[in-house]
């Protein structure tokens, strides 16, 4: 994660690509966000005006769906589910361990730039809970010490 | 040449299948034994996963959980052969959580190869839509009536009667939209009906298109379910390559082609105007009704917007006639339900029954109990917006009127079970914790009341007047009930009160008797 992706190419190529299609805004925001890990504001008026929008319908859509971030993300996600299924075997417990040993709570991301925290309202594992994703990977049955396992695999030796 | 199975599943994914898939590739290249490994859905046994079978003369045999660690001693075993292993399960379809079963909608989920097409029609696919090619539209909404098939999402509105007004509406365009935002918490059959039957759910979409003159569906499927994402292209791009969709499927002259749209991350987009909006490329705000989205739905046109598993059951329903599925069932609840096991259970997974079988049943018989070996207290039937029913109600049968009595909801069929260190108090604020999460914000009750519940319930758990903002709390249910335009504020309440209803004691309350708990 050394250079620093310019956005505006990677924009016009996903709008170029997507624009036509009906109802093109999800899939554009979804094609840009997959590429930069975000959904850059400077980029706003740029999709507002290739979708003959304005920029408040275009920002409104950015920011109503949970998905769609505004800032870059950590070099990983974590993603605990906080739904019932996941509550009635110890989704807290596990979220109560997580933040305390990464030192964020929801929405942060790790002061080392490695974990972005965020909640999720289920995975559909829900016979397999606790669930969580890491980097949009699901993984079941997830204890303290299996996530702690997790974390580690992430970038091993570093 | 010895096949075998490996789920691809991220249920079973989850649990490290890949993995073993990857392992049991490589020890057979070291032994020089002859495997074709395929990668099929879940059989639905989660506490089973990974969970591999090999086809042997005497059926498929089953060994599971597996751990990349367990597949050397497999083939030391001789599980080629359906050896013994400490992890053997004996024969598939022996199985007493499967054999009990009555799998019409999920046939052949676990069974085939998703994306194999042949795989498909040798377990009878494809015999609903050359059915329905048989018949012009309202002979075919005629039969999906007649089979008494109610909308599986959750609303439990005849489809047959759905479809009607589409096929009765006019317009130069009409829809297909299936609805596979399932974000209710204990669900999860859409999911595995797309990752491993796709062409289900596409034939089903077909027959829709067929009956009501639509060329045109979409598959709007929640973000949170990628491998499903991955599976359907993979099932769609087949089915366009052999002539299943397209300009002219199976030579009929009639065109229906099909797309798959991600949500992002909002719950309130499985409520079907608010998917629609979310389709058309806007915010997930809901829609007032009517319009009915059958006169004016995506893009102002006539659309049919179904559950994944409403459309999924009718290629069975065209194939074997509306009879043989309403044969299944009790009631005004007709043919089966794919009911999810989820939450503090032994044995979760996914359980296809008739209508009739009894919590009771689903919770011991097939789950096993809690996870935990501690009692049952609570069990959340129907997603968030679903009611909490204590053990005196452990024996109402799972049927839409029978639930409804209750102020209860079977919803999209997900079974939720708390044991009794649940503090029913806070799972209340979080049914308006959540509410207020993803409520749309487009009317009062829902926008406002939501974050209001929050407050008050904390202020009766703090015992700050407790009496008063009990009352109040009532008052606040009864309006969020009332007053709301969609499901979401308006049945946020139900959790609610059916945990200050049956649970008191959790509010600071007395605890209610048992001859009280009974009562709805």
């Amino acid at each position: 994660m050394t250079a620093v992706v310019t956005w505006e190419p990677v924009v016009q190529s996903v709008l170029d690509r997507l624009k036509t299609l009906p109802g093109a805004l999800l899939p554009i925001l979804h094609g840009i966000q997959d590429e930069l890990g975000f959904v850059p504001p400077d980029a706003v008026p740029v999709i507002a005006h290739a979708m003959n929008l304005t920029r408040a319908e275009v920002h409104g859509v950015v920011t109503f769906y949970h998905e769609f971030r505004e800032t870059p993300p950590g070099r990983h996600q974590i993603h605990i589910c906080r739904a019932e299924s996941c509550q009635a075997v110890g989704a807290d417990a596990l979220i109560a361990h997580a933040e305390k040993t990464l030192g964020v709570t929801f929405h942060q991301t790790t002061a080392d730039g490695m974990i972005t925290l965020e909640p999720i309202y289920c995975l559909g594992n829900c016979a397999l809970s606790p669930a969580i994703t890491v980097d949009h990977q699901v993984r079941g049955r997830v204890t303290p010490a299996r996530f702690d396992a997790l974390v580690a695999e992430l970038e091993p030796g570093r | 040449m010895t096949r075998v199975y490996v789920p691809r599943d991220s249920g079973a994914k989850s649990m490290g299948a890949d993995a073993v898939a990857a392992r049991i590739a490589a020890e057979a290249r070291r032994l020089g034994a002859s495997v074709e490994l395929v990668r099929n859905g879940s059989r639905g046994l989660y506490w089973l996963e990974p969970m591999v079978e090999v086809e042997t003369p005497a059926g498929r045999m089953a060994y599971g959980p597996i751990a990349t660690d367990d597949v050397a001693s497999l083939f030391a075993a001789k599980f080629l052969v359906g050896g013994s292993h400490a992890k053997a399960l004996g024969l598939t379809e022996e199985i007493d959580y499967l054999k009990r079963q009555e799998r019409l909608t999920c046939a052949r989920v676990g069974v085939i190869d998703p994306v194999s097409l042949d795989a498909y029609e040798t377990y009878g696919g494809y015999r609903g839509l050359r059915r329905a090619l048989e018949l012009d539209g309202a002979g075919i909404v005629e039969i999906v009536t007649q089979s008494g098939l109610r909308g599986r999402g959750g609303a439990a509105f005849p489809t047959g009667i759905k479809w009607k007004t589409v096929l009765g509406a006019t317009g130069t365009q009409k829809y297909i939209v299936c609805n596979a935002d399932e974000g209710d918490s204990g669900t999860f059959s859409d999911r595995m009906i797309m990752e491993g039957d796709p062409f289900v759910l596409i034939e089903g979409m077909t027959i829709a298109g067929i009956a009501v003159g639509a060329t045109k569906g979409y598959i709007y499927l929640r973000s949170e379910y990628p491998d499903a994402f991955v599976v359907l292209n993979e099932a769609i791009a087949v089915a366009v390559g052999r002539g299943y969709l397209g300009a002219n499927v199976l030579g009929s002259g009639k065109a229906f082609d099909l797309d798959v749209r991600l949500g992002a991350g909002a719950y309130i987009c499985g409520e079907e105007t608010a998917l629609l909006e979310s389709l058309e490329g806007k915010r997930g705000i809901v829609r007032y009704k009517p319009p009915l989205p059958a006169i004016s739905g995506l893009f102002g046109k006539p659309t049919v917007i179904n559950n994944v598993i409403s459309l999924a059951s009718v290629p069975i329903i065209l194939d074997r006639g509306a009879d043989f599925y309403k044969n299944y069932g009790m009631g005004r609840s007709r043919g089966t339900l794919p009911i999810q096991l989820a939450g503090n259970l032994k044995h979760g997974g996914l359980v296809e029954k008739a209508f009739g079988v009894t919590l009771r049943e689903l919770l011991y018989d097939y789950g096993g109990g809690s996870i935990t070996g501690r009692p049952i207290r609570a069990v959340q039937v129907g997603g968030p917006l679903g009611a909490y029913l204590p053990e005196s109600q452990f024996d109402t049968p799972l049927d839409y009127e029978a639930f409804i009595a209750l102020n209860a909801m079977v919803g999209h069929g997900g079974i939720v079970a708390f044991d009794d260190t649940v503090d029913m108090a806070k799972m209340a604020r979080y049914a308006m914790e959540f509410c207020a999460i993803e409520s749309c914000g487009k009317c009062t009750p829902c926008r406002i009341g939501s974050t209001r519940g929050v407050e008050v319930v904390d202020r009766i758990v703090a015992d700050e007047d407790r009496m008063a903002n009990i009352a109040l709390l009532r008052d606040l249910c009864d309006t969020m009930l009332g007053g709301s335009l969609c499901a979401l504020g308006g049945m946020a309440p139900y959790p609610v009160l059916s945990a200050l209803n049956h649970f008191p004691e959790d509010f600071g309350l007395p605890a209610v008797s048992l001859a009280a708990a009974g009562a709805p």
